[in-house]
């Protein structure tokens, strides 16, 4: 078993399947423990109904829903809203210490999206919590763990997967995993994008190996911004600021002082889904409402000092020390940052398991679970529902799979590939290069999108992609040296670059975190069609497909449905 | 746009110098910012850790101007104009490349403790002011800063016989977690070293997550050492009940 990724998704996945008994590798990027799992803060959604006691599972699926706008695989978001509570118990029995209700049960607060105190939570920190659980959990269950090691080829044995070509970080030297299943737990593309709140992990690796290996991606042109990241100053734009900011209380205002959720959700307000939130700050700025650096003021100085720094600690530091602004006194200034990418690998519901035989997907680089928007807090679970899901699902898979047998020819091709970015004449800089893909996606696929707009990012993705066969690195050499690390990851992020703009471009509407000027309504095909992405003999072919529906879920989504006309 | 002089210390294991890089200076930059400037417009190559850039992962530390310190968190305004900044990677571990430290040993040491255990049929009910205190251990982000200030790592490399205070931290908000029901006391004692720390404070000093680790974490587990293996009064209760508890 390997499973590339070490956040939530894949240590869950790797708990799981060492639990099965199966010799289980898991390969990260980074140190253990650094993944970008540690800046998820608000909370982990789960129905535990502590605070709230009338939530349970239905309200919570029907949450997930109207948040996707009815896009999501239904069937996930029910294994989800059933099955996080029980992931959550878990965490605390594996030693994780939430905070406590006065009856000490884990205590729970109010999201965006969520009808209820729903967001089981350790302040503003609840994904550090989450892995430093599954870290302590997982190194003690037998668990191998190859940090630092990069995944740039998986390998096929006939339609499966065999295993995966990668090298150390440290050396450059290659390696080659053997596997009977892998799973991919990469998390997200966020990279792709100028403004955003992802670490220089968050390059679509799982994506665009799923997809060159043979995989679906699903609901590409979702990605969600989230309404709250830093706009000042200029080394931070984009660092996220926590929607605890906002399920605590915190008031959203124009440069006129107005509270202009007012306007754009008066039943929601602040804590509206996040896909609103953004358009609404968005659309502040644009009509020249913004604050001085481009954003619009977020306040949770009425709660006072002592509550604010109990609550919101590593927010209360973040803009002191860095913006030097004392967020228990004042208003902060944010604005949208990319920060999560709802397409990802089509998977089967209950496993995880994409099309290619042997390949499983969880987490973030998985697609179906969230629809149009994800709800705040809807991540952490879904990493440990599905991660877990994905781990059974490949354990099972493995005990039955015959041993997998490695191409030679497909192994020199991945090292030549590597070895390529070395002493190329006239090489393309890759810096400047990554540079120009996240300008274009932020400025022509950003939070609004148009026909001409899109139509030109195509294009220049084309010029990209020829540029990037120039790319390659003339200092250094394969002892680490991110230049050369950062040329193999520019692949990954064109392949997802270009089918979140030809997704975008074929949906003519606009839905969840999918904004068109020129389609600003709802369509009802579009209500009932996911878009497919695949590739065909080299070529990115989209195509739609019908949303994974579920008869005996059908009442639950005709009650919210008629709720939400009222 | 003003420049700021920087020297970072470029090499591997076999040796290296500080190099001089010239950055533009933007307002409220901090010393991440600026290796990311100089990799992607004068050193590719140029070697460093990191990921969240919000002093959440732990994975930028180096030393600044000398000091300890997350990249991501140390403004460049709050160092002297008048200076070039220098950056070293961390001394207490091998140098992989340039700012890229072998902090392997860190994990090694981890996965000696043993995990939390509950008790039996535990009802899974705390009162927050008993998890404050764990909570506060929790925060580490293994940043591994106070590995690198201990004199006993950094100074007398005993590696071999001391746990750290990062692993003192971990070690006391297992055994000050309300519902866990194992006794790490003679961990602590013998394969950990507690007793070779002196508290000195230096750990405590650059934790970027303010956990007081002396006082909150590694002085109650030195009295707890102290209770078990030299109060004399428990020494002559074991002596005369036979109960020796290791």
């Amino acid at each position: 078993m390997v499973i590339i990724g070490a956040g939530g998704a894949g240590l869950r996945a790797a708990i799981e399947c060492s639990a099965a008994g199966l010799k289980t590798a898991l390969v990260c990027k980074s140190l253990l423990g650094k993944a970008h799992t540690v800046m998820a803060e608000g909370g982990i959604a789960a129905a535990l109904a502590n605070v709230d006691n009338q939530d349970g599972w239905t309200t919570h699926f029907q949450d997930t829903l109207f948040g996707g706008k009815y896009l999501n695989n239904w069937r996930m978001a029910e294994f989800h809203a059933k099955e996080s509570p029980d992931r959550v118990r878990e965490l605390e029995q594996w030693g994780a210490v939430f905070d406590r209700t006065p009856e000490g049960k884990i205590l729970q607060r109010a999201f965006g999206g969520h009808t209820y105190k729903r967001l089981a939570h350790v302040g503003d920190r609840t994904g550090l919590e989450l892995i430093r659980t599954l870290q302590d959990k997982g190194i003690h269950q037998g668990i191998d763990v190859y940090m630092e090691c990069t995944i740039s080829q998986l390998l096929k044995d006939g339609d499966r997967v065999c295993g995966a070509f990668g090298y150390w970080r440290e050396t450059g030297k290659f390696v080659i995993f053997k596997a009977k299943s892998i799973i991919l737990a990469t998390g997200g593309l966020g990279r792709c994008f100028k403004i955003t709140s992802n670490s220089w992990e968050g390059t679509g690796d799982g994506h665009a190996l799923g997809y060159q290996a043979g995989a679906q991606l699903l609901d590409m042109e979702f990605v969600q911004f989230h309404p709250t990241g830093m706009v000042w100053p200029p080394g931070v734009m984009g660092l996220l600021v926590t929607e605890a900011v906002r399920g605590e209380g915190g008031i959203l205002r124009n440069s006129r002082g107005e509270r202009f959720m007012e306007k754009y959700d008066p039943k929601r307000m602040e804590l509206s889904t996040r896909d609103v939130v953004a358009r609404s700050i968005y659309t502040e700025v644009k009509e020249g409402r913004g604050s001085p650096h481009g954003g619009c003021f977020l306040d949770i100085s009425h709660r006072g000092a002592e509550y604010v720094k109990k609550k919101l600690p590593s927010m209360y530091h973040q803009f002191k020390e860095l913006a030097d602004v004392d967020i228990t006194t004042g208003p902060m200034e944010v604005g949208p940052t990319c920060h999560y990418a709802m397409g990802g690998l089509k998977v089967d519901a209950a496993t995880g398991a994409t099309r290619v035989p042997g390949l499983f997907a969880a987490g973030e680089c998985s697609g179906g679970m969230h629809g149009a928007n994800r709800l705040g807090g809807n991540s952490l679970s879904d990493l440990l529902v599905f991660g877990y899901r994905a781990g059974v699902g490949a354990a099972e898979y493995a005990k039955s799979a015959p041993s997998p047998r490695l191409d030679e020819a497909q192994i020199a091709a991945a090292a030549n590939e590597m070895t390529g970015y070395f002493g190329r004449e006239n090489a393309e800089n890759p810096y400047q290069l990554h540079l120009d893909i996240q300008n274009t996606m932020q400025n022509l696929v950003g939070i609004f999108r148009e026909d001409k707009d899109l139509a030109t990012a195509i294009g220049k993705l084309e010029e990209y992609k020829e540029r990037y066969q120039r790319v390659g690195i003339m200092d250094g050499n394969r002892m680490f040296n991110p230049g050369w690390h950062l040329c193999r990851d520019l692949k990954n992020m064109l392949i997802c670059s270009e089918a979140i703009a030809r997704a975008a471009q074929l949906r003519k509407e606009s839905r969840g975190a999918h904004s068109r000027l020129d389609y600003p309504g709802y369509d009802d095909y579009w209500s009932d069609h996911n878009l497919l992405s695949e590739d065909q003999g080299g070529r990115m072919n989209v195509q739609p497909c019908a949303v994974v529906k579920a008869q005996d879920l059908q009442p639950l989504v005709d009650e919210r449905k008629a709720k939400e006309k009222k | 746009m003003s420049k700021r002089e920087f020297k970072v210390w470029r090499g591997d294991a076999q040796g290296g110098k500080f190099i001089d890089y010239p950055v533009d200076v933007q307002e409220g930059m901090v010393v991440l910012d600026a290796i990311h400037q100089i990799q992607s417009q004068q050193a590719p190559d140029l070697a460093c850790r990191w990921n969240c850039k919000a002093a959440k992962c732990g994975s930028c530390s180096a030393e600044v101007n000398g000091k300890p310190r997350l990249m991501c968190k140390t403004r460049l305004d709050s160092l002297p104009e008048d200076q070039p900044v220098t950056v070293h990677p961390m001394r207490a571990f091998p140098i992989m490349r340039d700012l890229v430290t072998d902090v392997s040993w860190n994990y090694k040491v981890n996965k000696k403790i043993p995990p939390f255990t509950p008790k039996k049929d535990t009802q899974w009910l705390m009162k927050q002011e008993d998890v404050d205190r764990v909570q506060e251990f929790r925060k580490c982000i293994e940043c591994f800063l106070c590995q690198n200030v201990c004199h006993v790592l950094r100074e007398h490399d005993k590696k071999e016989q001391f746990a750290g205070p990062r692993f003192f931290v971990r070690i006391a908000s297992l055994e000050m977690h309300p519902l866990d029901s194992l006794d790490r006391i003679p961990l602590l004692k013998k394969e950990a070293g507690l007793g070779l720390c002196n508290i000195t404070k230096c750990c405590t000093e650059v934790c970027p997550e303010e956990i007081h680790i002396t006082d909150n974490a590694i002085i109650p587990m030195k009295e707890r050492v102290v209770d078990r293996y030299y109060d004399p009064v428990q020494i002559v209760i074991r002596k005369l009940t036979g109960k020796d508890k290791k």
